[in-house]
């Protein structure tokens, strides 16, 4: 956990918004990736348009783990107004390049940090005509700078920017010019490469990089559904980008070219979830993304499909909160609203999907579970994952795969009822069959929100109402077997300590651990990934003195459903709070608990 | 109060519909509404119109929002698939089950609250989408389930039941809906089954949105004197403008009409509506003139009803989304799933 070495180390790249950095920030971590070093990139953006400050953080990882440091070692200054911030932040050691067109003697006044000055604007006005251009190959400029001084392999930059501007090969000349200046610059003026840099490894094969969103998109692509509706908000549009860009590209139909799918922006996310539950109850594979703003809003609704037992995926992908809050910033803070979104005794399926890969899996298995058990379910992602670039194995398809439709009756098979029950509990199993519109006349039912008896009449009746409330509760229950299994690593001695996590608090939660136990610490570790909470969460935190809750909240909200929802004592957890809007590190979680483990005396 | 299945009992003779059932085959439940309001006569009318256009029941799609009159699906077209949603909202969940299938013949029934107040932004939307259904909006100046307070289609000056008279201009769903870029838009009354009925075949036959605006009286909270909802105060200011006869593709093309007669406007399953003039200058194919109209009727305090504007040619939702003919929810998962391969194909931008 000491200073920074060879594939083990930070860069941070500080700029202002709007000014085209991105595609220069992911060059960088691309180029890492292809050298075969594991990569984790963090885009830490505000919500403005142009202006305001940004940074994208590289973390390189030759043991490959996942999440993120908490350290910066590189950092590559290029907005003024962050300069102060910039260089506190770095670690003892660390390196800051930034642009000396401007020199800043002030910025040398820490003595344990070596600061290099690069003129990439002087360069890049020398070099460059045009005004915008000029921006733009700044960005390419420091990109070559610390190819420079991180030993990047500059043939990989040239595949990678050839791949970049494939349709517009004019632009590549120009690009790597931009590079070269940064790169020449540092390379004939300082020692070069430092000793922390990239050594070329073998441990990317079989990897890709991409972001949740995107591959939740695909999950839906893949899973089968034709039916999306959302109102847009930071951060799950670009899930809806996605599952539109792959619907235009896989989802026509080459003979007729008719879509095989139908999208719409909602007037607010009230209509969304009335679009989703509609073109689901009419036998349509439909979802809808949002973030917590729309979650409230939809709530009415959400009470509804859980009532009448309409399938609808709800693809949540929390921001912080309370309010308009944070809106580009991380956090679990829906926990609770989600589990019990709505009025009255409502209570909903959840999946946590710790990774993109998972994103695209469990889209899959919630849109299956939301069919075979005719409820809402929730897919709660969050901006860590559904927007950063993460490194996971590559995506896998089983074409065997056919989606769970759930219990929907055909034509035929309504023909062989003497009479048919909407909510009838006829295989003693809490889920009655469904019947979609236009299938048979006999197999008509009313849907509704208002009390109805098991027959789907409307009901005023106590003894009516609860017998199907009563079911409600039953189905919900016997889905805690049926959503993704919790994952548990054991410590390889015995644990009187665990911890319990989910979701994007997984890679930092992991590494924590192993390092804990390196030092001393054994404990154990279960990542939940579904809500009910199946019997062997309760086990493990049977199994265990001291379970630490981690999360990314202030008010434990995954503790609070663990003592309401298991037969945990609460003394028994303890909370692990994060909740800056950063993405979790490893080195938050390790302190928290070394500390917690000391003052208890429990290791 | 638990609702049951009323008996279906035939007379004998009944007349019978191309599919050979009699109008009691398009009944529902029996009404829990207060006896003598509206709604329940504008559910017979679209249990004739249903049962008249020969439509399959269970290939018929009812919906609706809260309220008294968001009560009626359940009172006509018992082998129909129905839907009660939330207050407000049946446009979103209307429009989502109009994509699902569009195989099937979609009618919302909302009522003035329902519509105007809670709703207004859904349903102004799924105007503009241009959803294929036809949307019954039970207009009665109140909102009858909740008591009486008045809704946002009550006049200036009408009276309530307990006092107090309505200061706050109306909103004009007819107007609204020509302004947010309705199809086919309507006026009718309860009491007037004779230009009702028409107007709802033709309505359920137009290719888009229909809205029909039905003013039906409520007897218990705004029937009284002073009322501009009332029955006495429709059947006094009552204007039809044009009348509207609904004619089924199989019935003989009609080749000259009748004087007074406009143009027969075509659908596009091949029925068509012939239009009558009542008023000397009226023509329902030209928005601007029925905005106009119907905004002078407004000021007239007349009644503007009948078919106050149509417009085939705009293409419906589906046809905007490119949909093609097949129901999405008949694709079979094969035809949806672009295989493993694919995948592996795709990823290379990951890389
Ligand atoms: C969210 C919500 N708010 C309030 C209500 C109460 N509510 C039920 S019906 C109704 C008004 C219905 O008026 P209208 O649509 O005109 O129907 P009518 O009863 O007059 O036919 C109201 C306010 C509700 N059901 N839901
Ligand atoms: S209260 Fe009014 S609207 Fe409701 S059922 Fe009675 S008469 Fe009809
Ligand atoms: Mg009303």
């Amino acid at each position: 956990m000491n200073g920074p070495s060879v594939n083990d180390f930070v860069i941070k790249v500080a700029t202002v918004n709007g000014t085209g950095s991105a595609s220069a920030n992911g060059l960088l971590m691309k180029t890492i990736f292809r050298m075969g070093v594991p990569v984790v990139g963090k885009n830490i953006f505000p919500s403005n348009i142009q202006g305001l400050p940004t940074w994208y953080e590289i973390r390189v990882t030759g043991d490959g783990y996942g999440g993120r440091d908490g350290n910066v070692h590189l950092s590559v200054a290029m907005n003024p107004d962050t300069y102060a911030d910039d260089v506190a932040e770095l670690t003892p050691g660390g390196v800051l390049m930034y642009d000396s067109t401007w020199p800043r003697p002030q910025l040398t006044a820490r003595t344990d940090v070596t600061v290099i000055g690069v003129p990439l604007s002087r360069m890049c006005n020398d070099a460059f005509a045009v005004a915008r251009s000029r921006v733009l190959m700044k960005n390419m400029a420091y990109v070559g700078a610390a190819a420079a001084l991180l030993n990047l392999d500059m043939a990989v930059i040239q595949a990678l920017v050839e791949e970049m501007f494939a349709s517009k090969p004019r632009l590549v000349p120009d690009n790597m010019k931009a590079l070269a200046l940064g790169f020449d610059y540092v390379s004939e003026n300082f020692e070069c490469p430092l000793p922390f840099r990239v050594m070329s490894m073998n441990k990317t094969e079989g990897k890709i990089i991409i972001d949740g969103n995107t591959a939740a998109a695909l999950g839906c692509v893949y899973g089968g559904a034709t039916f999306g509706a959302w109102y847009p908000i930071t951060p799950s549009t670009s899930l809806m980008d996605g599952f539109a860009e792959y619907c235009a590209k896989l989802r026509v139909d080459p003979e007729t070219g008719f879509n095989k799918f139908c999208i719409i922006q909602a007037e607010d996310e009230l209509a969304a979830a009335g679009l989703t539950i509609g073109a689901s109850w009419n036998g349509a594979r439909a979802f809808t993304p949002t973030s917590g703003p729309g979650i409230s809003l939809m709530s009415e609704f959400i009470g509804y499909a859980y009532y009448a037992e309409v399938p609808m995926v709800l693809f949540d992908i929390q921001r912080v909160g309370p309010s308009t809050g944070m809106p580009t910033r991380t956090q679990q803070c829906d926990i609770q609203l989600c589990a019990y979104a709505s009025h009255g005794d409502t209570r909903h399926i959840l999946v946590f999907p710790a990774n993109p890969r998972e994103c695209f899996e469990m889209a899959v298995n919630a849109l299956d579970l939301a069919e075979r058990f005719q409820t809402p379910v929730f897919f709660m992602s969050d901006i860590d994952i559904g927007m950063n670039d993460w490194m996971v194995d590559e995506l896998t398809w089983d074409d065997t795969y056919i989606p769970d439709r759930g219990k929907v009756l055909t034509a035929e098979e309504v023909d062989g009822l003497d009479t048919f029950h909407r909510y009838l509990d006829v295989d003693g199993d809490t889920i009655p069959y469904r019947t979609l519109p236009g299938t048979n006349p006999k197999g008509s039912y009313f849907l509704r929100g208002s009390g109805h008896n098991k027959f789907g009449r409307y009901t005023e009746k106590g003894p009516e109402y609860k017998e199907v409330v009563d079911r409600l509760l039953a189905k919900w229950k016997s889905a805690a077997e049926a959503v993704p299994a919790p994952i548990t690593i054991s410590a390889r001695s015995k644990a009187r300590c665990g911890i319990i996590a989910v979701g994007s608090s997984d890679p930092a939660v992991l590494e924590a651990r192993d390092r804990l136990e390196a030092s001393g610490i054994p404990v154990d570790y279960m990542r939940v990934r579904g809500f009910p909470f199946s019997k062997e969460v309760e086990a493990f935190i049977d199994a265990h003195e001291q379970v630490f809750v981690v999360e990314q909240n202030r008010d434990a909200q995954l503790r609070g459903l663990l003592v309401a929802e298991t037969t945990a004592p609460k003394e028994k957890l303890v909370a692990i709070l994060h909740y800056s809007g950063e993405p979790l590190n490893f080195r938050f979680v390790y302190d928290e608990i070394q500390t917690a483990v000391k003052v208890r005396k429990i290791a | 109060m638990t609702s049951f299945v009323k008996p279906k009992i035939r007379r004998k003779q009944e007349p019978v519909n191309t599919l050979g059932m009699v109008r009691a085959d398009y009944d529902g439940t029996a009404s829990t509404l207060c006896a003598g309001c509206g709604h329940d006569s504008v559910n017979a009318a679209l249990a004739r119109a249903f049962f008249e256009l020969s439509v399959e029941p269970h290939m018929a799609v009812k919906v609706s929002g809260i309220g008294c009159s968001s009560k009626s699906p359940t009172y006509f077209m018992s082998d129909a698939h129905g839907a009660n949603t939330v207050h407000g909202r049946m446009p979103a969940f209307a429009t989502g089950a109009v994509a699902a299938n569009s195989d099937l013949t979609y009618i919302g029934i909302s009522g003035d609250g329902d519509s105007l107040s809670i709703g207004l932004g859904q349903m102004a939307h799924a105007i503009r989408r241009n959803v294929n259904m036809l949307y019954m909006l039970y207009n009665n100046g109140v909102y009858g389930l909740t008591k009486g307070q008045f809704s946002a289609s009550a006049d200036i000056g009408s009276v309530a039941k307990k006092g107090g008279a309505n200061e706050l201009p109306p909103i004009d769903p007819a107007a609204l809906a020509l302004a947010t870029g309705a199809t086919f838009v309507a006026r009718s009354f309860s009491g007037d089954r004779e230009q009702l009925i028409p107007l709802i075949k033709a309505g359920l036959r137009h290719t888009g949105f229909a809205v029909i605006d039905v003013i039906s009286p409520c007897v218990t909270f705004n029937d009284h004197k002073g009322s501009t909802k009332s029955y006495a105060h429709t059947y006094k200011y009552f204007h039809p403008a044009v009348h509207a006869d609904f004619v089924p593709p199989s019935e003989e093309i009609i080749t000259a009409y009748e004087e007074g007669e406009l143009m027969p406007v075509e659908m596009h399953d091949g029925s068509r509506i012939r239009l009558r003039k009542l008023d000397s200058d009226y023509d329902p194919r030209d928005r601007a003139g029925a905005f106009a109209k119907v905004l002078e009727g407004q000021s007239k305090d007349e009644i503007l009803t009948g078919l106050l504007y149509i417009n085939e040619d705009l293409p419906d939702m589906h046809a905007r989304k490119n949909t093609g003919p097949r129901p999405l929810n008949q694709i079979p998962y094969s035809e949806l799933n672009p295989g493993a391969a694919k995948l592996k194909d795709l990823q290379r931008s990951f890389r």
